[in-house]
């Protein structure tokens, strides 16, 4: 099967479940079961060719430029992680399929799960680090979801969030890392990477990559002085636990340093760091281990320990050391998840899982009973499991290996921690299934059904069979191990085997496990101790650390993010003005290249008259019906300016769009305050003063120190000019821009108009459906005129408006070549529209609007849209425009271009959004006591005949 | 021309800020509206002045003014009518409905903090 699919099976698959769960929860367990299975043999139909050692590959070129490849590979390590995964997986589903309860939404459960094993199946089979990355992080999200699933379960959350931080920000330190390596090695293939150790060595960067990748690798395998997440992520489900926590995401950091061997391992800095945490890891992890009463979290910090087994055993940097490793992986996995899912079973059926309250429980759940001693006795190390075997190479490897220059220092500590590993095995056996029966317990403790028990027997038997013939593990152990070393060293040539002879190994073992017995034996009075020196502090010291950030993150955020637009706008200016006011005085400023033009009377007049304006305004803007017709005159001198500086198309835009903006604005001011109070303090005002005089002269100095000076690098502009005719089929260069050229930008433009008026809209109708309608409806009686729709303005609009209408049309047809378009045509026509509605109200004008404005606001998209997509039907690109000209007797010949569909589009949308957003804006003014007149006009002496006519005859 | 233009835009940009930093919406919106005005033109002015020289192609002409700032602003003009109608709508929404224009959240009043 491709490799692409097994990846993306459990992606696709995870939209299954969900649905499946309305099938019933057999339906939903069977689905993912055979998702899972479908990519698992998928898996090992390469197998054979893996075992073979061949490499089988799938390329997919993504970003080539950046490096970023969907390739993916499958070696021996590879094929071992992901088989561990998705194989696990299959148990893990089946056990889930009975743990979780009815109240629990198993669609929900299934669908995380499924994510989980997408990314980290995706992990070890990908061939990219920065996709490596990608899943990485894919895998601390959804183990997140995971464990907290139980979301009404405050611990849930809160081991949730712990996990989450913890293996982000190792997560975060691996993107620096992986980055640094891609570098060296001058691509971000992996296996182009591992082929570059020498480089990667020597490089002043191996150090930093190390340390970053390191952080990433011991946070998410929970190495310490990381390893405090994992025993608070314990309040997940337990099959999440049986997964995540023990067979496969904390092995995903485990995973990278293995895959990573070849090329960081083998220095002094790999050496100490890694075999360093790991003893540490290891020896605290079982004494912690062997005093916690929850057998989840004595399983969670055996986990601990076991993994920083594992990390000592790849730091030593020998190819001995890392076939144990593997071989220690593949126990692990098995006797591990076995353990937690006894654990889920105990706690399931006898209602707790507190040591404390256990005890006896071998004839209530005899078969639970088996499966856990075995596991636990191969986690212990007892001859005949595979736990064993893997602990005596790790001993063997510890005799070999030298720290600081102590030579007993890692034996010496291996046996500690071999020792307190021993013990809390022993103890898990003793204090939960040993012992007298107790005469009550939480819940009513038997075993349960096969679905249950099935998975961990399944595992149980390969922790035997392992253990009673290793020789069936070594072929899959020396292809695993090969691949781990490729190609840096020699495979091993020592066997897997139970019986190496009286080794110094062999007397470790001995020591550890009569120790561990007699430590169980005084568990009592060691315990009492234990908890006397105080509980381990590592949660203590986290929650300190985060409660420091987020004080500091408020005392920022609550300075800078209070709430205040004002307070905004000011900071924003000020900082503004400041940096471009460095990067001016730090600058060289050239000397000017252009003359300036002249200035003629006209301009200077339309000048004094835009400041006057201004300064006017700003002095009485309190009167805000004063300020609007002030604006209007600011808008109608930059209309001028435009008309003045050459640019006719921005002088009709300019101008249209004042008419529209101070309607609505006069339609608003209906509603709201006619005057502003006083309300800033003098003090204030002259702040306020200050930063924008400030501005302004920052923006005019700039501006003018621009406009005397030539362009640094030639502009676009000449093609334009160039191709516009030849190209576009038009001599308005600004519409042929508009409409060909930068023919996407101006489609994504009249669609974001067009979500602004549906955004008016929708609050008008948001407000309408609310309170406020009746406050509208209500709201007092003003002076308004006897008078309201004036014979003279009905009549003045009506002639007006096919003459306006006409003019649109020009307007628009003319566009292309002459100043003019769709936008310019669609304002027009809209304020033709819009005078009806002022010179016979809204009721009046809306009972004869025949099209929705919505409508017209998607017919105009769409237009625009299918215009664009036509060219598609004859090989071009999207919105490539076309023209031609044609002659029909006795016109004069025209042209015919599709970029007139596309401004065809963009004109029914412009009349749509400005209809749309005034019309919204007039339904507010309805109020209770107006009747709605039928008429067009209030007056009408037409009517008062006919009246006085009917009243005679009646 | 240049030294008219460039004051212009200071002048809007200034008073466009002044008026953004006032404390009720209806400023406010005026306020930038005058910022609207006071970017298109310096967009517009970013291509350069020339008079007599429009960007329509002409045997006649000789020489023609930058036509790209033009379609540029052009748009922006039109966007910004659609970014003032919004920002009016949510003022006048939140008029509506609380009776207060004020820019920011003003202090609880006292009878609000007896009910909490």
């Amino acid at each position: 099967m491709s490799l692409f699919l097994i990846v993306a099976l459990p992606f696709l698959g995870a939209l299954l479940p969900g649905l499946m769960i309305r099938a019933g929860r057999q339906a939903c367990g069977m689905v993912t079961f055979l998702v899972t299975l479908t990519a698992f043999l998928g898996l090992m139909t390469h197998l054979p060719a893996v075992m073979a050692g061949e490499t089988v590959t799938a390329r997919l070129d993504w970003m080539p430029s950046l490096g970023l490849n969907f390739n993916l590979f499958v070696d021996g390590l590879g094929i071992f992680f992901a088989g561990l995964i998705l194989g696990i997986g299959l148990l893990i589903i089946t056990y889930a399929r009975f743990y979780l309860s009815r109240e629990d939404n198993m669609g929900e459960f299934y669908t995380y799960l499924l994510l989980f094993q997408g990314a980290m199946v995706g992990i070890v089979l990908c061939d990219n680090v920065l996709m490596l990355l990608i899943f990485w992080e894919l895998t601390s999200l959804s183990s997140f979801l995971l464990i907290g699933y139980w979301k009404h379960l405050p611990e849930g959350r809160q081991g949730a969030r712990m996990a989450l931080a913890v293996t982000g920000a190792g997560g975060l330190a691996m993107i620096g890392g992986m980055m640094l390596l891609g570098d060296i090695a001058g691509s971000y293939d992996l296996t182009v990477i591992l082929q570059h150790r020498d480089e990667i060595q020597a490089s002043p960067y191996y150090m930093p990559a190390l340390i970053l990748i390191l952080l990433g690798c011991f946070t998410k395998s929970a190495q310490f002085p990381f390893h405090f997440w994992l025993p608070h992520a314990m309040a997940a489900p337990t099959p999440v636990s049986a997964y995540l926590h023990s067979a496969t995401m904390v092995k995903a950091g485990i995973f990278l340093m293995a895959r990573l061997w070849p090329v960081l391992s083998g220095t002094d800095a790999w050496f100490i760091l890694v075999t360093g945490a790991g003893l540490v890891t290891m020896v605290i992890g079982a004494i912690v281990a062997l005093f916690k009463n929850d057998l989840k979290a004595l399983l969670a910090f055996s986990t601990v320990s076991h993994l920083g087994l594992i990390t000592m055993l790849l730091g030593t940097g020998t190819p001995f050391g890392a076939m144990a490793a593997v071989f220690h992986i593949l126990n692990h996995a098995t006797f591990k998840a076995a353990l937690f899912m006894s654990a889920g079973i105990i706690d399931h059926e006898a209602g707790t899982r507190d040591i404390t309250r256990l005890g006896g429980l071998r004839r209530l759940m005899p078969v639970t009973f088996v499966i856990a001693t075995i596991a636990s006795l191969s986690m212990a190390g007892i001859p005949f499991l595979n736990g064993f075997l893997s602990k005596e190479m790790m001993l063997e490897e510890s005799t070999h290996t030298t720290l600081f220059g102590y030579p007993m220092l890692v034996p010496v500590l291996a046996t500690i921690g071999a020792l307190f590993s021993a013990a809390y095995c022993f103890r898990l056996i003793a204090h939960t299934f040993l012992g007298p029966q107790r005469e009550s317990y939480p819940g009513h403790p038997h075993d349960p059904g096969f679905g249950m028990w099935g998975p961990p027997a399944l595992l149980v038997i390969l922790v035997v069979a392992i253990g009673v013939a290793p020789f069936l593990a070594e072929p899959l152990v020396k292809t695993v191990t090969a691949a781990v070393l490729g190609g840096t060293a020699e495979l091993p040539d020592a066997h897997l085997k139970i019986w190496h002879g009286v080794t110094p190994a062999l007397w470790m073992s001995v020591i550890a496990v009569a120790g561990g017995i007699i430590l169980l034996l005084m568990f009592k009075p060691l315990s009492r101790a234990w908890a006397a020196a105080g509980p381990p502090f590592a949660k203590a010291i986290f929650d300190a650390i985060i409660a420091m950030l987020v004080t500091i993150a408020q005392a920022v955020t609550g300075r800078l993010h209070d709430g205040s637009l004002t307070r905004y706008a000011a900071i924003f200016t000020v900082t503004v003005f400041a940096v471009t006011a460095h990067a001016f005085f730090s600058g060289e400023v050239a000397p000017p290249s252009r003359e300036a033009l002249p200035i003629e009377p006209v301009p200077m007049t339309a000048w004094i008259l835009l400041v006057t304006a201004t300064a006017v305004l700003l002095r009485y803007h309190r009167n805000r019906f004063l300020a609007l017709i002030l604006m209007g005159v600011v808008g109608l001198v930059v209309s001028m300016a435009f008309a003045y500086l050459s640019a006719p198309d921005l002088a009709l835009t300019q101008l249209s769009v004042e008419v529209v903006t101070i309607i609505l604005l006069l339609l608003a001011l209906n509603f709201l305050p006619r005057y502003t109070p006083v309300e800033s303090t003098a003090g204030r005002r002259l702040r306020d003063g200050v930063i924008s005089v400030g501005a302004g002269v920052g923006a005019a100095a700039l501006i003018y120190s621009m406009m005397l000076r030539d362009f640094v690098e030639p502009s676009i502009s000449a093609y334009h000019l160039e191709n516009s005719y030849k190209g576009g089929g038009g001599t308005n260069v600004v519409n042929v821009i508009l409409v060909d050229f930068r023919g996407f930008d101006t489609f994504g433009e009249i669609i974001v108009l067009g979500i602004a008026a549906l955004i008016i809209y929708a609050i008008t109708e948001a407000l309408l459906s609310g309170p406020v309608r009746a406050r509208l409806l209500n709201r007092p009686t003003e002076d308004v005129a006897g008078d309201a729709h004036p014979m003279l303005m009905v009549v003045v609009t009506r002639v007006m408006m096919p003459v306006v209408l006409m003019v649109g049309v020009y307007i628009f047809l003319r566009g292309h070549n002459e100043p003019g378009g769709g936008f310019i045509a669609g304002l027009v026509v809209a304020i033709a529209v819009v005078m009806q509605y002022m010179a016979s109200g809204y009721s009046w004008a809306s009972a004869r609007q025949r099209y929705p404005f919505h409508g017209i606001i998607g017919t105009g998209v769409l237009v625009a849209g299918l215009t664009g997509i036509g060219s598609w039907f004859f090989g071009a690109e999207f919105l490539t425009s076309a023209f031609g000209y044609f002659r029909i007797p006795p016109f004069e010949e025209f042209e015919l271009a599709t970029a007139m569909g596309f401004d065809l589009g963009v004109f029914l949308c412009v009349v749509g959004a400005v209809m749309l957003s005034l019309e919204s804006f007039s339904r507010l003014a309805r109020r209770s006591d107006t009747e709605v007149s039928e008429f067009a006009m209030d007056i009408d002496p037409s009517r008062d005949d006919e009246a006085q006519t009917t009243g005679k005859e009646g | 021309m240049e030294l008219l233009l460039a004051s212009a835009v200071g002048v809007l940009t200034a008073a466009g800020v002044y008026l953004v930093l006032r404390q009720r919406t209806f400023p406010v919106i005026v306020g930038t509206a005058f910022l609207s005005y006071a970017v298109n033109v310096f967009l517009f002015a970013s291509g350069r002045l020339a008079v007599h020289q429009p960007p329509v192609l002409d045997d006649a002409a000789t020489a023609y003014t930058d036509p790209l700032p033009q379609a540029l602003v052009l748009t922006a003009i039109v966007i910004s009518f659609g970014m003032t109608a919004v920002v009016v709508m949510v003022a006048l929404g939140a008029y509506l409905s609380s009776e207060d224009d004020h820019i920011d959240d003003q202090p609880e009043s006292g009878d609000e903090g007896a009910q909490s």
